[in-house]
This record gives structure tokens, C-alpha cells and sequence, in this order.
């Protein structure tokens, strides 16, 4: 360190030095920075063991310096579930789309929930398919454009947008689910204070956490980063409100 | 002398896998192997394994993948339509080069099919059934006892390779009952550096991965899997044989069907038809080379395959002969086990 500089800001020693490939002005990154901060300053590396999907966050194992588990394409839940069941001190996160989440793995995310695993879900919510280039996913919302939804999703013929948070709440396996945002330093700041009480819940082997994530996508939703972060506002946080859905002793 | 005990061959492959020290269980019930699953959850409270009744058996091959990778000894049991299902999965866990049992208690298909005993799987079994080119060991039980044995080959096997293992039953094996065996329950010692339990401080992160985006990267990573299997066919061929040496007519049969073939071999022996038979016990790797060698000998002059197919291992068995001697099929479907009689018949009748 020079003299007269003193370090004010550095990312965690948690994220690995790789240069990480998500589009510039996804919220990916930053959500991998505030939960590795978190798995920093609780003092959990050594403790934790997650699982990424298949999607845009495929390779979420080369940024996070934990070890990690590269799941089938929609069967995050499932690996998650038999890590934590053969290893119950640990703690064990599942980091997925909306594609693997709410699509092809929705069977895998109910039943986890429903049994209660003890493990935490993030749940990426960008309203589209991101890595195959753009494509309509569960969580499109009604109306929007996507390249096979080219004229909008229509929900009499593709069914309405899937709120996965307000589906799994009322499970009784569920013990903590919220749904935040990373579209302003404010929400970034809340999200991260939603996953802390995630983790520390996890800790209190009490029941599944669950928390979504509104995202953006300017790639796929063919705009600027700045133009993303208003479609949030505008269109995505109107339909998927944020919050705290349920948690424990209220 | 372990303990003995009569028993059906899902139970025997059940106290086999605990006493093989699994710690884990993960499956879905599907006739004509519900035994296993009830077994196991009969037995749990006096034991330390978990066992986890999974939404569908592609959630249990993908717990199968976590757990294994987690460190732990995993096993799965299904039946036909099941291990279907499970095949993705299966290529996934071959490529991240995981540990575990799979047991198929085979029935009869295609589609939703007969819960009769099949041999229709052998294809899905022995040539990869996933997607890419992968290879598994693949043991096939013809008595309960094997059920035991064969299981505890399994986890032993799976954690040699990295590997999974799949022991091929049928419904007649899983469902029948005999005296059986039981080994001391084995004192397994966890040694795999690779699994994900944490990343310590004196160690890189490990992660468990089938992805090989890069071209170069991802044939490396055949290359590499290809001399593994290339090892496992060195090591680990195993077969059975009756009455070979002087043999004519040689069968090949696996599981139920080599039974009921020993009968075909005495019958045949009774009527003046010299017959022999050559089981094999893995079917992947095959024992080809063995059966290179029968066909070289002068006295052999027929291959008989017999199965409950409509002909599929039959096929490796041609390859092996490679044209040095013809080599006949008769089966049957539909979960019906040949009748030596009707054997015999045929063999008459096109072989003489």
C-alpha cells in the first residue's frame, strides 16, 4: 500500500480473481459479491458448499472461492438437498435462474421446499432465458418481447408470469422467503441484509430459505444497463413486489 | 460362515448396501423393486444411513449426483421406465466422474410395459443410455446371493473408478426368495480429497463439474475417460462358465435367463448334444476376448444367445465371435422366461 492510500473498498477475498463473463450491467455480479461478503464475514468459507446451474451463472464456480457443485439443468434442488442431508453442518446454498428454477426444475424446487430442506435458494429472476440468447421464460412477464414470445407473451396461449415466491410462502417446509432486487445501491444494500437473516436461519436448521431476485437482463431484453434498471422499476417490481414474505415467529 | 438368512433379492440387495456402509438413499418407488426402498425404510431407525423418498427418480439420480459428490457412499434402485428416466443424469455423474450404485431390477418394455422380469434394458445399460460417450460397469446378479455380493462389488468398484456402477437385476431375481449369505458389514473409510465438504484452509476449492466449454478442454476430458474405461476392461472382466471344454453349442446368458440355460446345457447333454454355457457376469466391460477364444476352438461349432429381448446382447456376442462361428438367438418378451423345452426345440430345429 502507498503511503497516503488507505484501501476504502476491495471485493472479497471470498470471489476468486477470474474475470467474470456476465454481460456489462447484469445484476449477477453484484449478487455474487454481497453473498460472498457475506459467506466473508460470517466466517463461512470453509463451512459452505453450493451448487450452480445451468444458465447464465453455469460457471458461478469459477467466481466463488467455496466449493461448488455443477448441477443438471434444473436439478439444483435435488444435489442441494443430498448435500445437506449427508453433510448437515454445513451450509449449503442452491444459485439458479429462472429457467432452472421455475421451469424445468420446478418440480425439484417444490418438494425441496415442501420437505423443508435446510438449504437456501437464490433465485435469479431476469424474465427471460439470457444464455441461450433471449428466449421466453415462466417468469416473462405478460406482454413482453422475447424471441419466442416476438410478439409478446400472450397468457391465454403461454400461460402468466410464475410468482415463485408467493408459491412456495405458504408451504410449511419453508421457513424464510423474500424477494429483493439489485437495481439500486439501497435494494443491494437490503438484499444483503435479506440473505444474512437467510443464512442465519440456515444455521437455526428451522426450514428452507427462499430468496428471488429481480433482476434484468439488458442483453436479452435488448436496452441499455440504465434502461434495465428502469424496467424494474416500472414494469418488473410491479408485478413481483419486494419484501419479506414470511419468517420465522411472524 | 457370515449369517444366513432366506430373503428376497430386493431385501438381500438392500442389507447389502447398508452393511456395505451407504449412507445414503435416495429413490422412488416403481414395481418391481418397492422392496428395496421399504426395507431401507424399515431399517433406518437402527442404522446411520439417510434415506429420502424423492418426487421422481430424475430428482433421485440428481441426489445421487449431490451426495456422491458431497463425499458420501449413495446408492438408487428403480426399475426399468425409472432408470429412463435417470439417464441423463447418469451421463452427468460418469463425466463428473462420481461414485455410486444404481441398481435396475429390469421389467419388461418398451413404454410403461409389462412389471414382469425384462432383459430389454442390456442396450441402455452397456452402451451408455445417456448422452455422450460414456462408459459404466454394469453387473449382472443371477441368484440372491449375487444381489448381495454384486452390491457390495458395487460401492467397492464405484469408488475404485470414480464410477458409477449399475447392477442390471430383473424382476425374477428381485422378487424370488433364497437362502443367502450375509457379509460382516464392512468399516468404510471415507478418503476422497476431491469431494465438496468445504473448502479448509489448506486446500484449493474443490467443485464437481461436467462442463468443458472449450473444445480442447472437453476432449481432454474424453481422452482421459476413455483410458479409465480402457482400465476397467483390463481389471475387471468377470464371467461364469458350465460346461465349455468340449462343448459344441456354447450359450451366453446373464441373469435369470443363465439359469434357466444350466438346465438347457444338462437336457441337452442328456439327449447326446454337447452344450456348454458362458455367462457373463460383467456386461460392461463384456468379456469379449473370452468369448474370441471359445470361438477359436475347433470342438465349438454355435453361439446360442438366449435372452428376454428381442436380441440385444446377442449383438456384442457377434462381435466377439466376430464371424468365426454362426451365432443364433431366441428370446422371448414380454417378462416370458424361455422354457428350456422350447430352447431345445429351436436349437434342433436351426442348429442340429
Amino acid at each position: 500500500m502507498k503511503e497516503g492510500y488507505e484501501v476504502i473498498y476491495q471485493k472479497p477475498k471470498t470471489l476468486t480473481d477470474k474475470r467474470m463473463h456476465y454481460c456489462p450491467g447484469c445484476i449477477h455480479g453484484i449478487m455474487h459479491k454481497i453473498f460472498m461478503e457475506l459467506i466473508e464475514e460470517m466466517d463461512l468459507q470453509e463451512k459452505t458448499v453450493g451448487v450452480c446451474p445451468v444458465g447464465c451463472s453455469v460457471f458461478a464456480y469459477d467466481y466463488m472461492d467455496v466449493d461448488m457443485q455443477e448441477a443438471a439443468h434444473g436439478r439444483a434442488a435435488a444435489v442441494a438437498t443430498a448435500i445437506k442431508r449427508m453433510l448437515p453442518d454445513r451450509i449449503v446454498f442452491s444459485y439458479q435462474g429462472d429457467g432452472d428454477l421455475a421451469a424445468i426444475g420446478t418440480a425439484e424446487t417444490l418438494h425441496a421446499c415442501n420437505r423443508g430442506e435446510n438449504f437456501l435458494f437464490i433465485f435469479i429472476n431476469n424474465g427471460i432465458y439470457g444464455m441461450t440468447g433471449g428466449q421466453m421464460a415462466p417468469t416473462t412477464l405478460n406482454e413482453q418481447k422475447t424471441t419466442t414470445s416476438p410478439f409478446g407473451r400472450d397468457p391465454k396461449t403461454m400461460g402468466s408470469p410464475l410468482k415463485m415466491t408467493e408459491i412456495v410462502s405458504p408451504l410449511e417446509g419453508v421457513a424464510f422467503a423474500a424477494r429483493v432486487s439489485g437495481n439500486t445501491p439501497a435494494n443491494v444494500r437490503k438484499a444483503k441484509r435479506v440473505f444474512k437473516k437467510a443464512l442465519e436461519i440456515q444455521q437455526q436448521n428451522i426450514g428452507t430459505q427462499f430468496v428471488e431476485v429481480v433482476s434484468n437482463c439488458p442483453s436479452g431484453w435488448k436496452c441499455t444497463p440504465v434502461e434495465s434498471m428502469e424496467w424494474i422499476v416500472e414494469k418488473a417490481i410491479p408485478y413481483y413486489p419486494l419484501g419479506i414474505f414470511k419468517e420465522p415467529g411472524k | 460362515m457370515g449369517e444366513i438368512r432366506f430373503m428376497k433379492g430386493n431385501e438381500a440387495l438392500a442389507e447389502a448396501a447398508i452393511r456395505a456402509g451407504m449412507q445414503g438413499y435416495f429413490g422412488y418407488p416403481i414395481t418391481p423393486q418397492s422392496e428395496v426402498i421399504e426395507y431401507l425404510a424399515a431399517q433406518e431407525p437402527n442404522h446411520d444411513y439417510t434415506l429420502l423418498q424423492a418426487e421422481s427418480e430424475v430428482a433421485s439420480i440428481n441426489m445421487l449426483y449431490g451426495g456422491a459428490a458431497a463425499g458420501a457412499r449413495v446408492m438408487t434402485t428403480t426399475s426399468s421406465p425409472g432408470y429412463s428416466l435417470m439417464q441423463e443424469g447418469v451421463s452427468y455423474i460418469a463425466c463428473a466422474e462420481l461414485p455410486c450404485v444404481v441398481a435396475n431390477v429390469a421389467r419388461g418394455g418398451p413404454g410403461l410395459g409389462t412389471i414382469q422380469p425384462g432383459q430389454g434394458d442390456y442396450f441402455q445399460a452397456v452402451k451408455g443410455g445417456g448422452h455422450g460417450d460414456y462408459k459404466q460397469i454394469v453387473l449382472a446378479p443371477n441368484s440372491v446371493q449375487e444381489m448381495v455380493d454384486h452390491t457390495i462389488l458395487a460401492f467397492d468398484l464405484a469408488d475404485k473408478y470414480r464410477t458409477p456402477v449399475l447392477i442390471l437385476s430383473d424382476g425374477a431375481i428381485g422378487q424370488m426368495m433364497e437362502k443367502v449369505e450375509l457379509p460382516e458389514p464392512v468399516h468404510y473409510k471415507q478418503d476422497k480429497p476431491w469431494a465438496t465438504t468445504g473448502k479448509t484452509k489448506d486446500r484449493e476449492r474443490n467443485y464437481i463439474t461436467s462442463l468443458y466449454i472449450q473444445s480442447d478442454d472437453m476432449e481432454k476430458k474424453n481422452i482421459a475417460l476413455q483410458k479409465k474405461f480402457r482400465k476397467i476392461e483390463e481389471n475387471e472382466i468377470r464371467y461364469e462358465e458350465y460346461m465349455v471344454d468340449d462343448a459344441e453349442v456354447i450359450i451366453t446368458a446373464y441373469g435369470v435367463t443363465s439359469r434357466t440355460s444350466k438346465k438347457i446345457v444338462d437336457l441337452a447333454r442328456e439327449s447326446g448334444m454337447k452344450m456348454g454355457l458362458h455367462r457373463p457376469i460383467t456386461l460392461w466391460p463384456f468379456p469379449a476376448d473370452r468369448i474370441s477364444e471359445l470361438a477359436d476352438r475347433d470342438n465349438v461349432k454355435a453361439f446360442l444367445s438366449i435372452e428376454m429381448s428381442a436380441g440385444q446382447m446377442v449383438e456384442d456376442v457377434r462381435l466377439a465371435v466376430n464371424g468365426k462361428k454362426p451365432t443364433y438367438f431366441y428370446g422371448r418378451t414380454g417378462g416370458i422366461i424361455p422354457t428350456p423345452e422350447e430352447v431345445l426345440a429351436y436349437v434342433k430345429e436351426q442348429i442340429g
